[in-house]
């Protein structure tokens, strides 16, 4: 009963005891974080091996009578228990990168701090069994990957994009938030088990019930960086690079999708809400594709596959497949984070250089990296055999029953995918060296270059059922000779393409008008906002200058308040005549009045 | 045919609309001070009246009222004695006693 207690709480206490005690010694706080997190891997490894508890293992926190109940407590299930090890496995990996990556960095203890908070969060948000704890803990993943992104602060790019990021997620947390509050208002209650046992008994209004799902789902929007939201994630590759992939590529954005997975009742029950997260999936997994294609950026282009990928993800949860988008979330958890690890080692060695074309000819120099890079990339796109072409087909299988238009154009992002990803691999890794740092590159000490490796063995053996069947309820298979078939395709044309276009290049070769502009801009989606925000800032700001300045300045206080006093003593003054005989018959008057008026009214 | 309630209030009110016209028309301050005093025991002279004929379930008179006459009596002696000092130090300031002669402070 401790154990998932023991597993979310050691990184808290590791971020506290970094902050209270070891902060002075750079050395320490590493080596507390790191502890913390293998605790939690052990704790979770235990938790796995364990039968599924019968009993809820929760206590009250808020007691509102019948109205409302919010415990803390903790779900485990097969989703959870896959989610825990994906997230520990996965952290576990990074907090040791991080040693090697970080090691010379000034604010290394801050670093593994926010590190050992974003894991508890994390933790939080997979264990919670309860609407209200996922959003406390939603929030918390919000605050903690602020910090981590804003970790260079003194960088006006990496504080913006922190802001650009806790503000965006706001956005969709608010919507996350009347969410939760529709559902508890039409069930009575907050919790997953029992609300997913009362909520189709409730015969409610369909398009409550779309609504409900959609702004739940707006909560994945933000967080799991779907579009019209997506915007803050490429940004956030300004934080370093282990963060980028713990947070930004394997668990705080698939947060999102996991959280769809585990109120997928909510989606079941309304097709219109169904339709609407499908094409959400679909619209972001395309737009960030052929964003990808002409970024430089070495990390931006894995952010823009992030978001692609994640994409993916929504779309099957959108045409009922979550068992699909969990599949993928487990392959693309390693494989991506093995990207971004992989990157993290390039950009280590290039002296922190992130444009790919002043990379070039790493192969040679770095072939544990080279060699991992590769598997991932192999994985990410679909090559057979390797983990990513197990999860994408099945999602590819889904859309292809589900859904016609869909299926094409995730096929589309499929051939795309193995397009920008081997653009990325031929310019980084073969052809020429293209800056001095690329040709006086070196292999990465072992702290870094064994996460790699281990990585690397999950991405290849992720896939395969026999590995992932004892974590997954893998989607049943169907067998669609046709589909994979087409997805084989679409890896090997977009692979070739790209080598054929891109090995050898030393700068861009690629040029069609306005289109290259459109996605090296990323559909110049960020202007438009700035223009909008910057546009309804300003039309909102005249109105309300208008406002105070006629009718609270002039209007209210000017007119009525001064203007009123005034004229009260302009009247009253002509009164004050001077004459004591004048003032005894008033107030003689007065009572007179008074009298009469209360004898005779 | 004796005097009955009626007769006394009537007397006080005549006395007691004397002195108010007395108050509000008289220009001599001092006057009007004599007026005011009149008004004053008008009322004295209801509260007396409504004493004498108020009586309670023993036979006796209410001597609440009377009491109250004797108050006021003692409070008037008070207000003559600080009103006649105002006037006196008024008309050795202004050298004069008559009101409308005394209105600055109208607007």
């Amino acid at each position: 009963m401790a154990l998932p207690w023991i597993i979310l709480f050691s990184p808290l206490i590791s971020a506290l005891l970094i902050l209270f005690v070891t902060k002075g010694s750079r050395t320490l706080s590493g080596y507390v974080s790191v502890a913390a997190v293998l605790i939690s891997f052990v704790a979770s490894l235990a938790v796995f091996f364990q039968a599924d508890p019968t009993a809820p293992n929760q206590f009250l926190w808020l007691d509102f009578g019948n109205q409302l109940q919010v415990p803390i407590g903790v779900t485990i299930d097969k989703l959870s228990k896959a989610m825990l090890l994906v997230v520990t496995t996965v952290g576990a990996l990074v907090h040791i990168f991080s040693l090697g990556y970080m090691a010379e960095d000034e604010g290394k203890s801050r670093y593994f701090a926010g590190l050992s908070l974003f894991m508890f969060s994390m933790l939080g948000i997979v264990l919670a069994n309860n609407f209200v704890m996922m959003f406390i803990f939603w929030e918390l993943v919000g605050v903690s990957s602020y910090i981590l992104i804003g970790h260079w602060f003194t960088k006006n790019s990496a504080a913006a994009a922190a802001n650009k990021a806790f503000i965006t997620n706001r956005l969709g947390d608010f919507g996350f938030m009347i969410g939760i509050l529709m559902v508890w208002v039409a069930s009575g209650s907050i919790e997953f088990v029992k609300v997913s046992q009362t909520w189709h008994g409730l015969h409610l209004n369909s398009l409550y019930l779309a609504a409900a799902a959609i702004f739940v789902f707006c909560g994945a929007v933000g967080k799991s960086a779907q579009f019209p939201l997506h915007v803050w994630l490429p940004d956030a590759m300004e934080g370093p690079t282990p963060v980028s992939a713990l947070i930004h590529a394997a668990t705080m954005v698939a947060a999102g999708v996991y959280m769809l997975c585990r109120v997928f009742f909510l989606v079941e029950a309304s097709s219109e809400a169904q339709n609407v997260i499908a094409w959400i999936g679909t619209i972001t997994a395309v737009m960030a594709a052929l964003m990808a294609t002409q970024q430089n950026d070495i990390k931006r282009i894995l952010a823009y596959s992030t978001l692609s990928q994640l994409g993916y993800m929504v779309l099957a949860v959108g045409l009922t497949g979550h068992d699909a988008a969990m599949f993928h979330l487990f392959t693309h958890a390693f494989f991506k984070a093995l990207l971004f690890l992989g990157s993290g080692a390039v950009i280590y060695a290039m002296h922190h250089e992130q444009d790919i074309w002043k990379m070039g000819a790493l192969q040679k120099k770095m072939p544990v990296t080279f060699i991992t890079f590769l598997v991932a990339t192999l994985a990410l796109t679909g090559c057979p055999g390797l983990s990513g072409f197990f999860s994408k087909e099945t999602i590819l299988g889904t859309a292809f029953e589900h859904n016609r238009a869909i299926f094409w154009l995730a096929l589309g992002t499929a051939f795309l995918t193995a397009f920008y990803m081997f653009r990325l691999v031929s310019v980084v890794f073969f052809g020429l060296g293209k800056s001095d740092h690329a040709s006086h590159a070196h292999e990465v000490p072992p702290v870094m270059k064994y996460p790699l490796v281990i990585l690397g063995v999950l991405s290849v053996i992720g896939g395969y059922s026999l590995f992932a069947g004892n974590f997954l309820t893998l989607p049943h298979e169907e067998g669609h000779g046709f589909v994979t078939l087409l997805a084989i395709g679409a890896f090997a044309v977009g692979a070739f393409a790209a080598f054929a276009i891109y090995n050898g290049k030393r700068q861009e070769p690629v040029q069609i008008p306005f289109l290259s502009d459109l996605f090296a801009n990323k559909f110049y989606i960020d202007e438009a906002y700035a223009f909008l925000i910057k546009w309804t800032q300003d039309l909102l700001a005249t109105y309300v200058a208008w406002f105070d300045r006629w009718v609270l300045d002039f209007g209210l206080v000017r007119s009525f308040f001064a203007g009123g006093t005034y004229g009260a003593g302009l009247v009253l003054r002509f009164l004050q005549i001077g004459n004591l005989q004048a003032y005894a018959f008033m107030f003689g008057a007065g009572v007179v009045a008074f009298i009469y008026y209360i004898l005779f009214k | 045919m004796g005097v009955t309630l009626n007769n006394y209030l009537l007397v006080s009110g005549l006395l007691f609309t004397i002195g108010f016209a007395g108050v509000l028309l008289r220009r001599n301050i001092i006057i009007i001070f004599m007026c005011l005093e009149l008004m004053l025991n008008a009322a004295n002279l209801s509260l007396v009246a409504f004493s004498r004929f108020h009586l309670g379930s023993n036979g006796l008179p209410d001597y609440n009222a009377q009491i109250l006459v004797f108050f006021i009596i003692t409070v008037a002696a008070a207000e003559v004695a600080v009103g006649l000092a105002v006037i006196v130090a008024l008309y050795r300031a202004r050298q004069t006693t008559h009101v409308e002669d005394i209105n600055n402070l109208k607007f």
